[in-house]
């Protein structure tokens, strides 16, 4: 059978997968369903869902369509959520590798930085980041992966530890081939696959921090957030919570199918590896 | 407990150079900033070209970096973390009068979450592939994809707007004039939604690791043995396997310490309640970033000291954890 199928065969990751593909047409279909700014104001303000059929799910506070807010918010999410999750994935297999691969100073050195890092909170480190340097999507998209590149860097070091002493290393040694070579040629695609099961968990953890970090008004202002859209309807909580529910839920879904996909990921190569 | 000192000892030595690197990350953080601190008391002061020069001369700021870096690691062996603008206070006392709200609240929600999860998650894995099971399995996922943020605001949705059951933020009463117990009990029911907010995120992580660890454990040949020896269902569960799967939570714990540090950031906003997460939150509005760099730091020791608190547990519950040291 191909993995294709034997991914989508349990029900968990069947359901991840709709939900992410859900996800995806939401965010490329956006600027062709809804063209122009979905900030601009569209009709009155506060109108509750289902009353007007142009404007399905209403509007804001400020008279802007709510639904057009949540396609384009899938836009955000999603890439800051894959963009901040490549980039931990990067540094980490990258300083792991280094460390694991050099051993002596190096080594102690990089993962007593990766201690530090451990040990500041991470959206502590983000808000401090973003702060310092001015909100804007790559600046979002650095804060984020600056608290999450220790975990795959601790695995990618344990990894290579463990390759190192194999004899496809010692053969790449004796035909004389570069140290650096060697670490990021022959070790590093060998060390991968456990960093990469880290990456449903760490696009998981970049979307709720990005959320959370437009939820305090550190997003970048020029883009539809899903956090943004929950900290706007906060303000009229007790009248229209409707407007503070509604990004959650896409978020939590969002979320959600990140995990399932990666899980049944996750099973699909664990009964490979079992059967080969 | 020679062992569980000799941790200790390994364990401060390596703090020290963890610490260090965190103030050097803060200090460069610092010097990134647009401004300094003269700059920022320039802005609600007032004064001229002459006064600034004066200022950045006795504050030190007109030397090279370096000097400024061991300036400001000596002023932090003196536990001197400078001045905040906002407050015109110095940062340490700001700091030192929110920490203990958020101890508290961080406190609650790590005994809510370990707590039950622990507890469910004993429930689900006594009958692994079982509907309870999959149902908590799943439901605890469902859970772990909420941000906790949302949670808080639909909490007060149905409590305190809907039901009126709790308050709906802030840490007690205002102008109450309670005292003793009955302060105590107003306090606790301001704490009811923060605290669910944030500890049942993590209930669902606790819960999934319990669950997996058991898994693991049923597996084990001690686990054999005790079914031969005849043990009741409910003695091998928690006697066995759930003490066997216990143990990683309590790593887990010390790793989480840092997680709901930076989660009860948003919660304490969500709720208006004044602790350091709040704090961090006002500083980065003000554009008070020494404050919040402070914050960082004050924060780093918390985590490297609750950790410190973990690893003793551990030993003390696993045996073989620093044998080896102790008997060096």
């Amino acid at each position: 059978m191909n993995p294709l199928r034997r991914f989508l065969r349990t029900p968990e990751a069947l359901a991840g997968a709709v939900i992410l593909a859900a996800l995806l047409t939401m965010a490329l279909a956006a600027p062709l369903l809804f063209p122009g700014d979905p900030q601009a104001i569209a009709g009155p303000a506060l109108l509750p869902p289902f009353q007007d059929w142009s404007l399905p799910l209403g509007t804001d506070r400020l008279g802007r369509d709510v639904l057009a807010e949540l396609f384009h918010g899938a836009r955000t999410s999603l890439a800051v959520g894959l963009a901040a999750a490549a980039a931990a994935l990067v540094i980490g297999a990258v300083i792991g590798t280094l460390a694991g691969f050099a051993g002596g100073l190096v080594d102690e050195v990089l993962m007593r930085i990766t201690d530090a890092f451990q040990t500041v909170p991470s959206f502590l480190l983000a808000l401090a980041f973003v702060s310092v340097v001015g909100p804007s999507l790559g600046v979002v998209v650095v804060a984020i992966a600056l608290g999450a590149w220790t975990g795959p860097a601790r695995v990618a070091r344990a990894e290579v530890l463990s390759i190192r002493e194999r004899d496809f290393v010692a053969g790449a040694r004796v035909i004389g081939m570069h140290p650096l070579e060697i670490a990021f040629r022959e070790i590093l695609p060998n060390a991968l696959p456990p960093v990469l099961a880290l990456s449903s968990v760490i696009v998981a953890a970049a979307i709720l921090t990005e959320a959370a970090l437009s939820f305090l008004g550190l997003g970048d202002p020029n883009r539809v957030t899903w956090g943004g859209m929950i900290a706007e309807g906060r303000t009229v909580l007790r009248t229209a919570p409707f407007l503070s529910i509604v990004p959650g839920l896409a978020l939590v879904l969002t979320v959600l199918g990140v995990y399932l996909a990666g899980e049944g990921v996750v099973e699909t190569t664990a009964v490979r590896r079992s059967l080969s | 407990m020679t062992r569980a000192l000799a941790l200790i000892r390994r364990r401060l030595v390596g703090s020290v150079f963890v610490l260090l690197i965190v103030v050097i990350g803060t200090f460069l953080l610092l010097e990134a900033a647009p401004g300094d601190a003269v700059d920022a008391y320039i802005v609600s002061t007032g004064g001229d070209a002459g006064m600034i020069e004066l200022l950045r001369h006795s504050w030190g700021l007109d030397q090279s970096e370096l000097t400024r870096l061991a300036n400001y690691l000596w002023a932090l062996l003196h536990l001197d973390l400078g001045q905040s603008v906002t407050f015109s206070r110095p940062i340490r006392d700001v700091i030192l009068e929110r920490l203990p709200t958020t101890l508290i609240l961080m406190g609650s929600a790590t005994a809510l979450s370990f707590g039950l999860g622990s507890a469910l998650g004993i429930y689900a894995g006594a009958r692994p592939g079982s509907f309870r099971d999959r149902f908590l399995s799943i439901g605890s996922l469902a859970l772990y994809a909420v941000p906790g943020f949302w949670l808080g605001l639909v909490l007060i949705v149905i409590f305190a707007v809907g039901l009126r059951w709790l308050p709906i933020g802030g840490i007690e009463s205002i102008a109450s004039a309670r005292t003793g117990l009955d302060r105590a009990a107003d306090i606790a029911s301001h704490l009811v939604l923060p605290v669910s907010a944030l500890g049942f995120i993590y209930l669902a992580l606790y819960l999934r690791m319990m669950r997996a660890g058991m898994a693991e454990a049923w597996r084990q040949d001690f686990v054999l043995a005790a079914r031969a020896r005849g043990l009741s269902r409910r003695r091998i569960v928690l006697a066995h396997v759930a003490r066997n799967a216990l143990l990683p939570l309590v790593t887990m714990l010390g790793l989480q310490s840092a997680q709901m540090l930076g989660g009860s950031v948003v919660i304490e906003s969500v709720f208006a309640v004044p602790g350091l997460g709040r704090l961090a939150q006002e500083a980065v509005a003000a554009r008070d970033t020494p404050l919040l760099l402070g914050i960082i730091l004050v924060s780093a020791v918390l985590v490297i000291f609750i950790n410190l608190l973990v690893d003793i547990a551990y030993a003390l519950l696993d045996p073989r954890v620093g044998a080896s040291e102790a008997g060096a």
